[in-house]
């Protein structure tokens, strides 16, 4: 009994040593966002802030536009979002439930689209991008993702779960494929076409590389180019850099606690059984 | 009227496949637009010199990638990549497993523990590097002060070529690790719990019970998650241009990066473009050499 004890408590005191490292870069991040010009510049600075000093995030709000990053940041990614869910669940209703010629072909097609990364694709698109003079705008950031090969994949398999009474009834009613989809289909798909938003926000929350390519007046940038961009300014103090950072973790943090483990949980499920 | 049925019957199916189309549209536009065209431009680029705002120059046909396997430069790049993707993908993976390993069971406080070590999950990139520029400071950063706490003397973090790409590494392993985590201990979750007790009858130790029946019960997920961090891993790109902006000396210059620095620093879009095509091929010959090598051994139910 003893030694089960003693062996618990020695696995609790390496799962807490453990959590401590993982955790730590978090902890030095919110700590440091509280503390003053001068806690900071001792070494080492201390390891907690002596009180909540909430200058800092005014400070870093005022020097530079954080809270016009995130407001961009959520334009951007809000609209991208937007538009994937529809294109998505439009093609995936396709997909699912009309009958067309060269539907495997095309299905093929929008498959092979998950196998085109990033680099081979960004230097034309930004060139194009330049010369429509989109430059600096939100239309350069969104239209370029309003569609996504993984979302109507997503939707399909969504789509194909759903019980096929439903549908068979309505058709008996005359419902055509239009009310359909849109009275029928949407409604119930609703569990999945939140997991698509959720994962596209999210997405498009912390890409770095377009944003940085399209964008150069500092009103345009997204939170995560304006983060990085803190770097830079001579002028700021750790303090300053880290309230800015913790602002932009903010909303992500608010995904974790609300259940972003299910949305990873649920996409990669399909992956691995599929 | 058979014929006028038939007619109808015509009419509704020339319906469905229209409706279908316009259904498709949206994004057969945006995947034209922006994924199909600009492949296709890479690689006519590719065979270009282009001037500074991207206009074709000369059509020099397979000139630039004669440049690129010529030159030592490329080398350089695809070792760095190489040596970046085997520090951090099975760092990534066993130290998640570890973790999940220590977790997975139903125990008192492990919803917490779980929560903690899934939370790498939110950071960013750009957040990640920011955090860990601050900790890498060679004077003033954390790291080298709990190193003086143990009598070890600093370490020049981000500026030592030898340490560089260690360094890099360390933050990716760490902002990566909390979908790892999830993922594998989702997998670790989903083996019933009779496996464990019948394994526990027949005196199989812990180590052993995890060596011998639960690892290959959790290849198919391994073998996802591997998949996907190499993938990943090939085209990390963010923490290099916050950390090291590819130095000190090359140290950290994967080619992801370097073509970066060809296309967007020197304009020089033609030999970014077959450096790009050139690291297409390679990801996808790997990806195809896993599924065709690996996915035998995978033990699927």
């Amino acid at each position: 009994m003893m030694v089960r004890t003693l062996k618990m408590g020695l696995f609790y005191l390496v799962l807490i040593a453990l959590a401590l490292i993982v955790l730590y870069p978090f902890l030095f991040t919110i700590f440091s966002s509280f503390m003053t010009e001068n806690e900071v510049s001792v070494y080492p600075p201390p390891l907690f802030p002596s009180s909540l000093y909430l200058e800092n995030f005014s400070k870093a709000v005022e020097t530079v536009p954080v809270l016009r990053f995130i407001l961009n940041s959520f334009i951007v990614s809000g609209a991208i979002m937007l538009c994937q869910v529809m294109t998505s669940s439009l093609a995936a209703y396709a997909f699912a439930f009309l009958k067309f010629t060269g539907k495997n072909a095309l299905f093929m097609l929008f498959l092979s689209t998950m196998m085109i990364p990033w680099e081979v694709t960004i230097i034309p698109n930004y060139l194009a991008i330049k010369n429509w003079g989109w430059m600096d705008s939100y239309q350069g950031l969104i239209v370029p993702f309003m569609a996504g090969a993984f979302g109507v994949f997503l939707l399909r398999q969504f789509f194909l779960q759903l019980p096929h009474e439903l549908f068979d009834a309505a058709k008996m009613d005359g419902c055509g494929h239009f009310r359909q989809f849109v009275q029928i289909v949407l409604p119930l798909a609703r569990p999945g076409l939140a997991t698509l938003a959720v994962y596209v926000f999210l997405n498009h929350w912390n890409s770095y590389l377009w944003p940085l390519l399209i964008t150069n007046r500092p009103e345009m940038r997204t939170v995560q180019i304006g983060v990085a961009m803190l770097q830079h300014e001579e002028v700021m103090a750790w303090n300053l850099i880290l309230a800015g950072v913790t602002l932009a973790l903010l909303p992500s943090f608010l995904l974790l606690a609300f259940g972003i483990k299910q949305l990873v949980q649920g996409i990669t499920a399909g992956a691995i059984k599929g | 009227m058979p014929v006028r049925m038939k007619s109808s019957a015509n009419i509704a199916k020339w319906k469905e496949h229209l409706l279908a189309y316009i259904f498709l549209a949206p994004a057969m536009i945006v995947f034209a637009m922006f994924l199909f065209y600009p492949m296709l431009r890479s690689v006519y680029l590719s065979l270009t010199i282009t001037d500074p705002r991207g206009r074709v120059a000369e059509f020099v046909g397979l000139e630039n990638f004669r440049d690129l396997f010529w030159s030592g430069q490329f080398y350089v790049n695809l070792k760095a990549t190489l040596l970046f993707i085997l520090l951090t993908v099975p760092t990534c993976i066993v130290w998640s497993l570890f973790l999940g390993a220590l977790t997975h069971h139903k125990l008192r406080g492990m919803k917490v523990f779980q929560f903690i070590f899934s939370m790498p999950v939110i950071v960013s990139v750009g957040t990640g590097s920011m955090i860990w520029l601050l900790l890498f400071h060679p004077t003033a950063g954390m790291l080298n002060y709990f190193l003086s706490l143990a009598r070890i003397p600093a370490i020049s973090w981000l500026i030592d070529p030898k340490w560089a790409m260690f360094s890099v590494s360390l933050m990716t392993v760490w902002m990566n690790m909390g979908f790892v985590y999830i993922v594998l201990l989702s997998g670790l979750q989903n083996i019933p719990d009779e496996i464990y007790e019948s394994a526990k009858i027949d005196g199989a130790g812990l180590i052993r019970t995890f060596l011998r029946i639960v690892l290959p019960l959790l290849s198919p997920t391994i073998f996802f998650v591997l998949v996907v961090s190499i993938i990943n891993a090939f085209q990390a790109f963010g923490q290099i241009h916050i950390l090291t902006k590819g130095g000190p000396v090359n140290a950290t210059n994967v080619v992801v990066y370097q073509i970066y620095q060809d296309a967007f620093i020197n304009y020089r879009f033609g030999i970014g473009s077959a450096q790009a095509l050139v690291l297409f091929v390679i990801i996808l010959i790997l990806t195809l050499l896993q599924f065709a090598v690996l996915e035998r051994k995978v033990h699927y139910q």
